[in-house]
C-alpha cells in the first residue's frame, strides 16, 4: 500500500529519528510513506479566529499537493502538522465560501482544492489498516518486561472533532504498545498539555509542566515514555536538563517516539531507531532488557 | 479581584469584536468554571479562564487585554472538550490575543529571543510560539 506522507519541518531535524524509524517500520508492515513533493510548513498552530483566513494557505496547499500525486489520503507523524491540517481540511469542508476564497488566493496553482483529501495519523493506519493483531504477529523482539507511559498531549486528541481517539480516555498508544509486548504503565497526566512552544520564552512553565507529567509516570513506574509529537518530545526529553536543575531529586527517563519502539520491535537495524538522538540516552535501558544487540 | 463594572462598558464595541473574530456567543457561558476546573495552566494565569469570559460579558477590555492569561493559554483544547454549554474558550482567547497583536505590537518580538535558544529549540516551537506571540 502506498500513501502520501507530509513529514513537516522537524521530522527532517531535530525529530529525524521519529522520520526514519516509521519509513523503515512502515515499509517492513507493507506500506510504503511516500514523501510529498515540494511540501510546505503547515503553519504548525491552527489558526483559531474566523477571519484569518491567510494562515489557512499553508496546509491547504499541502492538500493541492497531495491531490497533484493522484492520491485521496495523506498520512502525518507529527501531532501538530495532523491537527493543523486535519482541521484546516475541516474548516473548507464545511465553508464553501472559505474554500472558493483559499483557491482564489491560491490562483496560480494548477489544481484547485475540493476538500477531497483525507489527513490521516500513521497510528490510524496501524490501528485501522494493519491493525494492531498482525503487528503482533510480525513483532521479532517483544518488548517485554519494558515499562513504558504512554503520553498523547494535545493535538492528537483536541478538540473531539478532531482527535483519532476518545479525548478523556484514549487506548490507542497503549493498544499499539500492548501489540509489541510491552507492559503499559497507567498514570493521570497522559493527556496533559506539555506547555508546548512556551519552551522558547518561558521554559520554567515547561519545567513545571514536563516535570509533573514525568514524575507521575516514574511513581506509577515507568521506565519510558512514548510520544508522538516532537514539540512533546523536545519538551519532555530535551528539557530533564532544566528539570534536574530545578529539582535535584529528579532522576530522568528516556522519550521514545512510539515507531522508534516498532521498529526496535520489528527487529529492523538498530541504526533506524536513531537513538543517539534521543536526549536521555536510552540504550542503557534498552541493553538491561535485552533489547538491542540481539540482531 | 476587585473590578468595578459600569453598564457602559457592557455596550462596548469590545464584546462584538471578541465574538466576531472568535466565532463563540459569549453569553452561551454560565460561569460553571469546569474550564478553570480542567485548566493545566491556571496556576501561572492572573485571571482565571471562566473570569476572562466573565470580564469578556462585561466588557471589561482592558482588564482582559492586559492579563497574563490570555498569553499563557497555549491552545491544549481541554477546556474546549468539556465546556457543557460548547462554548470555545481556545477561539475566544486567540481572538483576545490578536486583537492586541493587531495593534501591530509584539508580546514577543522575534528579535528579542537570545541566540542559544534559537539554536536549540527545535523550529516547530519557533514557528508556532511566534504564530502566538508576534504581530
Amino acid at each position: 500500500m502506498k500513501i502520501s506522507y507530509f513529514p513537516g519541518c522537524t521530522l527532517k531535524t531535530m525529530a529525524k529519528d521519529f522520520e526514519d524509524s516509521a519509513l523503515a517500520s512502515a515499509s517492513c508492515l507493507g506500506i510504503e510513506l511516500v514523501e510529498l513533493p515540494r511540501w510546505n510548513c503547515c503553519g504548525t498552530v491552527y489558526s483559531l479566529t474566523s477571519d484569518d483566513l491567510i494562515h489557512q494557505v499553508a496546509p491547504i496547499r499541502n492538500l493541492i499537493r497531495v491531490k497533484e500525486q493522484e492520491d485521496n489520503r495523506v498520512v502525518t507523524l507529527c501531532s501538530m502538522c495532523y491537527h493543523t491540517l486535519k482541521r484546516a481540511n475541516k474548516l473548507v469542508r464545511e465553508d464553501r465560501e472559505k474554500l472558493d476564497k483559499l483557491n482564489n488566493l491560491m490562483y496560480r496553482e494548477d489544481v484547485k482544492y475540493d476538500g477531497e483529501i483525507e489527513v490521516l495519523h500513521l497510528l490510524e493506519i496501524l490501528k485501522n489498516e494493519v491493525s494492531f493483531n498482525q503487528i503482533a504477529k510480525k513483532v521479532k523482539i517483544p518488548l517485554k518486561e519494558l515499562k513504558v507511559a504512554p503520553y498523547y498531549g494535545c493535538l492528537l486528541l483536541r478538540p473531539p472533532e478532531i482527535g483519532l481517539d476518545d479525548a478523556e480516555n484514549p487506548t490507542i498508544l497503549k493498544d499499539f504498545l500492548e501489540s509489541i509486548g510491552a507492559e503499559v504503565i497507567d498514570y493521570p497526566y497522559q493527556t496533559e498539555c506539555c506547555a508546548s512552544y512556551h519552551t522558547v520564552v518561558n521554559v520554567d512553565l515547561v519545567v513545571e509542566r514536563a516535570h509533573d507529567i514525568l514524575s507521575s509516570a516514574i511513581n506509577q513506574g515507568a521506565e519510558a515514555i512514548v510520544l508522538s509529537c516532537p514539540l512533546c518530545g523536545f519538551n519532555l526529553d530535551n528539557r530533564q536538563k532544566e528539570i534536574k536543575e530545578k529539582f535535584s531529586d529528579f532522576k530522568g527517563i528516556p522519550v521514545f517516539y512510539f515507531t522508534q519502539l516498532l521498529a526496535l520491535s520489528l527487529g529492523l537495524d538498530e541504526k533506524v531507531c536513531g537513538f543517539e538522538l534521543n536526549f536521555v540516552d536510552p540504550r542503557h535501558l534498552l541493553k538491561s532488557k535485552h533489547l538491542t544487540g540481539r540482531v | 479581584m476587585r473590578t468595578e463594572i459600569s453598564i457602559k462598558n457592557t455596550k462596548s464595541k469590545f464584546l462584538g469584536k471578541v465574538e466576531e473574530l472568535s466565532g463563540e456567543s459569549i453569553y452561551a457561558c454560565y460561569q460553571c468554571g469546569k474550564c478553570s476546573a480542567g485548566c493545566p495552566s491556571i496556576s501561572e494565569m492572573d485571571i482565571s479562564p471562566s473570569e476572562i469570559i466573565r470580564l469578556v460579558q462585561l466588557g471589561e477590555e482592558k482588564e482582559v487585554l492586559n492579563s497574563k492569561t490570555i498569553w499563557i493559554c497555549a491552545s491544549c483544547f481541554t477546556c474546549v472538550t468539556r465546556c457543557p454549554k460548547g462554548v470555545d474558550l481556545a477561539k475566544i482567547m486567540e481572538s483576545l490575543r490578536q486583537i492586541n497583536l493587531r495593534k501591530n505590537v509584539d508580546y514577543v518580538s522575534p528579535l528579542s529571543i537570545p541566540k542559544e535558544i534559537l539554536s536549540q529549540v527545535p523550529q516547530i516551537a519557533l514557528v508556532s510560539s511566534l504564530r502566538k506571540f508576534s504581530a
